[in-house]
């Protein structure tokens, strides 16, 4: 029951509490750039789960089962790099083969991926935190829900400032990076829930 | 080539934090104070130096197929380096940088130059343009570091400007950092357009 | 020089020498610095654990791992021992926060150090220096167990930092689980067997008077140890509280 409860404090605290973008920034590239519609934006945040969520597997058996089984902990970087870029081709062309209305859907998203640090953060980050394997993934899946959750919020905001008039320097980035600061500034309200959450599950 | 003139391009005309808009992650990070913007600015300029100067090296010996995978591999390679160095030489930039050295790796700054310049010109104009760039990153980081510790704890670099009671803390906080890298940017455009 | 054109046979043995080149390289820096980052790793925590138990001439026994904490039993140059040394970590401000806290052997506070905190710098760190000797939040001499060792907010006796409550609290409960989990357990441990228990905790064994109350485990109730004797004399002296009744029931028999 306490491992339940642990797993539902993780996937909490991953999506609000620790948001990987307002928090963590992790992953601010596509949450600037892919930013500007709510269509595309909620594309990509489910597009960044889905490979959160096969990476971070696949990451972490590489790590239990090849480098520390061979003692090469020092090569993790590297390798998980490219594990990444290899799953997220592997990704496309699979989704490309059998799916073509979702590859239609997240296929454009896909290449860029593979440069968004949230996937080879979370990957190193459920090493560090010596997660198991259902630990981490649902702390990558939470990840995942917390990244599309602030894209989501982020580009109906920038769908309303789109009509709205801005200073002329402020134009474009700038005025997107004051609102994302409002965004993480209410996210602010979530913090010290985690620790809240774990007395009242009694942790 | 005007190696002069590379310098300077990467530090105003193309700087990656104000202008590129490139390196986000570890730009909103890692910059709570101006020390460890400082620091990650120049981990970041030496990865870049090395990569672009390794990359021109063997641009004519990589086939065009594998160019992103080996460049990734040379990057990572490099970083991997690096961090060992900071954690056995100077553990206390890894406890305050912490993942984000890793995370250099996907720091689109790398990769894009390296495609972009490495690629295409000798060893020692990229090793010209990894400086230009890097400095300019370095200098990006340091202010939005700067504002957001003088703001934020009345000090800069750790010393002390005015009293911390007076420090707007929200600074030194997550939506501080959008919030200051959005103002330094539409300070930059105003200047730039003047 | 041509480009290398992109067949497969150039591209795989591109991909290999770049991989055995970057793999070689790599642990040829890892050879000289895993040794040092080892030392330095060592180092750290042998200073951390100096600075809390605030000597430097310690000697420091192999640690043990209790639910999660990891105790160092501390012990001066002349083998005297000090107390522990306990690692222990809560969530803090967005994220972990780990503490290695210095108890002497009657559980009051020595010190304590910030292991690892990826609190925001200006709030959180503050940590590091607000709860030591002298500041406003000093908990050094403090014994967890005893008072109400919370944030003053919280009805406590210690005072938190300005404007960072969430910290303030998170680290105090560090310091109290590794005080709950470790010391405390450890000190009923010894006690138990240098006689000097402070509570009576089997006491319906007091039915097997000789043993159970009247042995070593219940010297706080001290007219117990006279309990054979008041029985026969007709009943329990008043200190031997609630157990006399059980207990002159066995002896009476």
């Amino acid at each position: 029951m306490d491992y339940v409860l642990n797993l539902v404090l993780i996937i909490i605290t991953a999506i609000f509490v620790n948001n990987v973008v307002l928090a963590q920034f992790l992953g601010i590239c596509p949450f600037l750039g892919v930013s500007k519609k709510v269509d595309t934006a909620s594309g990509m945040g489910m597009a960044v789960t889905a490979v959160l969520l096969v990476a971070t597997i696949v990451t972490f058996c590489i790590q239990k089962f090849v480098l520390e089984a061979l003692g090469l902990e020092y090569l993790q970087t590297i390798a998980f790099i490219l594990v990444i870029a290899a799953l997220v081709q592997m990704i496309e062309i699979f989704l490309k083969k059998t799916m073509p209305a979702l590859y239609q859907a997240l296929g454009v998203f896909l290449p860029l991926i593979t440069t968004n640090c949230c996937i080879l953060g979370v990957a190193i980050l459920v090493i560090q935190k010596n997660y198991d394997l259902l630990e981490g993934v649902i702390y990558a899946v939470g990840t995942g829900l917390g990244f599309l959750l602030a894209m989501v919020l982020f580009a109906g905001l920038r769908e309303q400032l789109a009509m709205s008039r801005v200073p002329k320097a402020f134009e474009g980035t700038p005025i997107a990076l004051v609102t994302a600061s409002l965004l993480a500034m209410a996210f602010m309200g979530f913090s010290g829930v985690d620790g809240d959450l774990k007395v009242v599950f009694g942790l | 080539m005007n190696y002069f003139k590379i310098i300077i391009n990467g530090i105003v005309k193309e700087n990656p934090t104000f202008v590129l808009l490139l390196g986000m992650c570890p730009t909103l990070g890692t910059t709570s104070s101006a020390l460890n913007g400082m620091m990650m600015g120049l981990a970041t300029m030496c990865v870049l130096i090395v990569s672009n100067f390794l990359i021109s090296l063997v641009k004519k010996l990589v086939p065009d197929m594998v160019r992103i995978p080996s460049y990734i591999v040379i990057i990572a390679s490099l970083v991997t380096m690096l961090q060992m160095c900071i954690k056995a030489y100077a553990p206390e930039i890894d406890k305050s940088l912490g993942l984000f050295i890793p995370l250099i790796v996907v720091n689109c700054i790398i990769l894009g130059r390296a495609e972009s310049f490495a690629a295409k010109n000798n060893p020692l104009a990229s090793i010209f343009d990894g400086i230009g760039i890097g400095l300019g990153f370095t200098c990006g980081l340091t202010i939005l570091g700067s504002v957001r510790e003088i703001l934020g704890t009345g000090s800069i670099f750790g010393f002390n400007v005015y009293s911390e009671n007076y420090g707007m803390l929200l600074f030194v906080l997550a939506p501080g950092a959008f919030l200051a890298l959005g103002y330094l940017i539409a300070i930059f455009n105003k200047l730039k357009k003047a | 020089m041509e480009k290398l054109k992109s067949s497969l046979t150039n591209m795989l043995a591109v991909l290999t020498v770049i991989a055995v080149i970057a793999g070689g390289a790599l642990a040829m820096v890892n050879s000289v610095t895993a040794p040092q980052i080892e030392k330095i790793n060592a180092k750290n925590l042998a200073d951390g654990i100096k600075a809390v138990m605030g000597s430097d001439d310690v000697q420091v026994a192999e640690p043990v791992e209790i639910e999660g904490y990891t105790s160092y039993k501390v012990s001066d140059a002349q083998g005297n021992a000090l107390g522990c040394a306990v690692t222990s970590s809560t969530n803090g401000f967005g994220g972990d926060l780990k503490v290695l806290v210095g108890f002497d052997n009657e559980g009051n506070i020595l010190g304590y150090t910030i292991l690892q905190t990826s609190e925001t710098p200006g709030l959180g760190a503050k940590a590091d220096s607000w709860f030591q000797k002298g500041q406003k939040g000093d908990i050094i001499g403090m014994n967890p167990g005893k008072g109400n060792f919370t944030v003053s907010k919280d009805g406590g006796d210690v005072d938190a930092i300005t404007a960072s409550t969430i910290t303030s609290r998170a680290f105090l409960l560090a310091v109290k689980n590794a005080y709950d989990n470790v010391i405390a357990a450890q000190m009923d441990g010894t006690s138990s067997a240098s006689a000097q228990k402070k509570h009576c905790d089997k006491n319906e064994e007091c039915g097997d008077c000789k043993e159970g109350c009247c042995g070593n485990e219940c010297d706080k109730h001290e007219g117990c140890g006279d309990c054979k004797k008041a029985c026969k004399d007709g009943g329990c002296n008043k200190k031997c509280d609630k157990l006399e009744a059980k207990c002159c029931e066995g002896m009476n028999k």
